[in-house]
C-alpha cells in the first residue's frame, strides 16, 4: 500500500506528531544517561541540568496532546492512521513519566553527592539505567519503523531490569542492617533503583502501544514479571 | 416453521451453507437473522460487467452501509435489491438474491409488490408535485392498504410521525411537498417509503444534497427506524457510514472486497484496499 495520502497535509500532520514523539524520546534518553552519570560521578551540576531539562519534555508532551486533538478534529483519521494518532499521547505520557523519574534521580543525586558510596550500588544503578536506555532506544526505533517484532522483544527485556532491581534491593537492605548510618543513603539509592525499574515498566507499555499501532490488536498480558521487591523480607538474624 | 428455520432449510438445499458459514465466522447471533442474502450476484450493463460474484448477507433490523469509490458498483448493488435495474435497458442480473428466503428474481415475483416491501429513498429528494398528504397517501392507495378515508389519514399521520416530520408539516398537509426544505423533502420521501409498510428501506446517498443539520436529522431517524426496518445505505461519507451503520461493506471495481462490523472495518480492516480507501491513501 502506498504510504502517501491523497491530501498531502494529512501526511504532514501525522509526521509532525511522530517527530514530536521522537524528539521527546531523544531527550528522555539523554536525561536517563545524564541522571545515571551524575549519580555515579557525584556531579551536582549535571544533576541540576537534568532537573531543568525536564521542562522541555513536559512541554513536548503538551504539544503532542494538542497536535492529536487537532488531527482528530480536522482529519478524522481511520484504521492505521487512527491507531497511530491514539497511541501518540499514550507513548508521550509514558515518556513524560520516564523523564520525571530521571529528574527524581537527579534530585537524589544532589543529596547523595555529599555522602560516601555504598558498595557497588552506583555501578549496578548505572548498568540498570543502561539497560533501560537501550530498551527506550529500540522501542523508539520500533515505533518509527512500525516494527512489532522489535517492540515485543523490548517488552521481554524488562525482566532483566527487574532482576537487577531485586538484587540491589536485597543488597541495600543488608547494608542498612549492618550500619544504620547508611540508611539515609541507602534509601535514596533504593528509590533511585525503583525509579529505573518503573522506567522499564513504562518502556514496556510503549512497546505494547507500538504493537497495537502496527497490528491493531493488544499483546497478551503474560510477559514475565520479575519484580519481587514488594514481597521481599530479610530477617535481621539471617545476616549475623 | 419460522423464517430462519425456513431460510436454513432452503440454504442447505441450495448447497450454500459452507459459503454462508464462512462469511459468518466471528459474527454474533444477531447477524444470523439475515433479511436479505445475495449469492454470486453478477450484473452486466450490455457488454460491461458492473458487479462480480457478490455474496452478502444483510442483517434484519440493522443498518448496513455500502461504501466504495465512484463506479465501484455499490449503487448498482443496492438497486438489485428491489429490482430497480429491471427498468434499465441492457441490464442483466445473474445469481440469487433472497428476501426472507424467497428469490426476488423468481419469475413469479411481481416487482411492484417487491418494491412495496423494499422501499427506496434517493440522493435528491423527489416528492411528487402534489400535496404533502397525497405524497404519503399515494402508495397506500394504489396498494389498497386503506379501506376508508380515516384509515388512510391514520397511515399518513403515522408515516409522517415515524419519519420525524409530522410536527413540522401538520398544519399544512394540503400544501405542495415541493415547497418544503431539502431536508424536510427527504424526510417526506422517507415517510412515503414507510407508508406502504415495507420491511426494507434502501437509501442511495440520502444525505448528499443536505446540510449538516438536516443530515443529522436523517441519521437520527435511521437510528430509530432500524428498530423496525432493515436499512441499507449507500454513502460517500465514511463518517456517515461509521456513525449510522452496524455493518459495512466495501466495494471496489465491482467486487465486494470486505464486509464486517462497522467498528472493525474502520479500525482494523483486513484488506489493504479497504485500508487505503478509508484512510484516504492513493490506492
Amino acid at each position: 500500500m502506498s504510504n502517501d495520502h491523497i491530501v498531502k497535509s494529512f501526511d504532514e500532520d501525522l509526521n509532525h506528531i511522530e517527530s514530536l514523539v521522537m524528539e521527546m524520546g531523544g531527550l528522555v534518553e539523554v536525561q536517563i544517561s545524564n541522571a545515571a552519570s551524575a549519580l555515579s560521578q557525584r556531579n551536582v551540576e549535571l544533576s541540576e541540568n537534568v532537573i531543568s531539562n525536564d521542562k522541555k519534555i513536559d512541554a513536548l508532551e503538551r504539544e503532542v496532546d494538542s497536535a492529536v486533538v487537532r488531527i482528530l478534529a480536522l482529519r478524522h483519521p481511520k484504521a492505521q492512521d487512527l491507531r497511530a494518532v491514539v497511541v501518540a499521547p499514550k507513548i508521550a505520557s509514558n515518556l513524560e513519566r520516564i523523564g520525571d523519574y530521571s529528574k527524581n534521580i537527579a534530585k537524589r543525586s544532589i543529596v547523595l553527592a555529599r555522602t560516601q558510596k555504598i558498595g557497588s550500588a552506583d555501578e549496578t544503578i548505572k548498568r540498570m539505567s543502561g539497560l533501560v536506555q537501550d530498551m527506550i532506544k529500540d522501542v523508539l526505533d520500533a515505533y518509527i519503523k512500525r516494527d512489532a517484532i522489535t517492540a515485543d522483544n523490548v517488552r521481554l527485556r524488562d525482566e532483566a531490569v527487574d532482576q537487577m532491581h531485586n538484587t540491589l534491593f536485597r543488597e541495600l537492605l543488608t547494608y542498612m542492617m549492618e550500619d544504620p548510618r547508611a540508611i539515609s543513603s541507602c534509601m535514596h539509592l533504593l528509590f533511585t533503583a525503583k525509579n529505573i525499574e518503573r522506567m522499564g515498566d513504562h518502556t514496556t507499555s510503549i512497546a505494547e502501544q507500538v504493537y497495537y499501532m502496527v497490528n491493531g490488536e493488544n499483546l497478551d498480558d503474560d510477559r514475565p514479571k520479575s519484580d519481587k521487591t514488594s514481597s521481599t523480607m530479610i530477617e535481621p538474624t539471617s545476616t549475623n | 416453521m419460522d423464517t430462519s428455520t425456513q431460510l436454513n432449510t432452503e440454504l442447505n438445499q441450495q448447497h450454500l451453507r459452507p459459503q454462508i458459514d464462512k462469511q459468518l465466522e466471528g459474527v454474533g447471533d444477531a447477524a444470523l437473522k439475515a433479511k436479505i442474502e445475495a449469492s454470486e450476484v453478477n450484473v452486466f450493463y450490455g457488454e460491461n460487467q458492473a458487479l462480480y460474484d457478490v455474496n452478502l448477507k444483510i442483517g434484519e433490523r440493522s443498518v448496513t452501509a455500502l461504501i466504495g469509490p465512484s463506479g465501484c458498483g455499490k449503487s448498482t448493488f443496492i438497486r438489485t435489491l428491489n429490482r430497480m435495474n429491471d427498468i434499465i435497458e441492457g441490464c442483466r442480473v445473474t445469481g440469487r438474491i433472497t428476501l426472507d428466503g424467497q428469490n426476488i428474481y423468481d419469475p413469479g415475483v411481481d416487482p411492484v409488490q417487491l418494491r412495496a416491501r423494499v422501499g427506496m429513498v434517493f440522493q435528491k429528494p423527489n416528492p411528487f408535485p402534489k400535496s404533502i398528504f397525497d405524497n404519503i397517501a399515494y402508495g397506500p392507495k394504489i396498494h389498497g392498504l386503506a379501506s376508508s378515508k380515516s384509515e388512510l389519514e391514520e397511515i399518513v399521520v403515522t408515516s409522517l410521525r415515524k419519519a420525524g416530520i409530522f410536527d413540522e408539516v401538520k398544519d399544512r398537509l394540503s400544501e405542495p411537498g415541493t415547497g418544503l426544505s431539502g431536508g424536510q423533502q427527504q424526510r417526506l420521501c422517507i415517510a412515503r417509503a414507510i407508508a406502504v409498510s415495507p420491511d426494507v428501506i434502501l437509501m442511495d446517498e440520502p444525505c448528499s444534497a443536505l446540510d449538516p443539520i438536516a443530515t443529522a436529522r436523517i441519521e437520527e431517524l435511521m437510528d430509530e427506524l432500524k428498530e423496525n426496518y432493515t436499512i441499507v445505505i449507500v454513502t460517500h461519507s465514511m463518517q456517515q457510514a461509521a456513525r449510522v451503520s452496524q455493518r459495512t461493506a466495501f466495494f471496489h471495481l465491482g467486487k465486494l472486497v470486505e464486509e464486517g462490523e462497522t467498528e472493525t472495518i474502520f479500525t482494523t480492516p483486513k484488506d489493504e484496499r479497504t485500508e487505503s480507501y478509508i484512510t484516504g491513501r492513493i490506492g
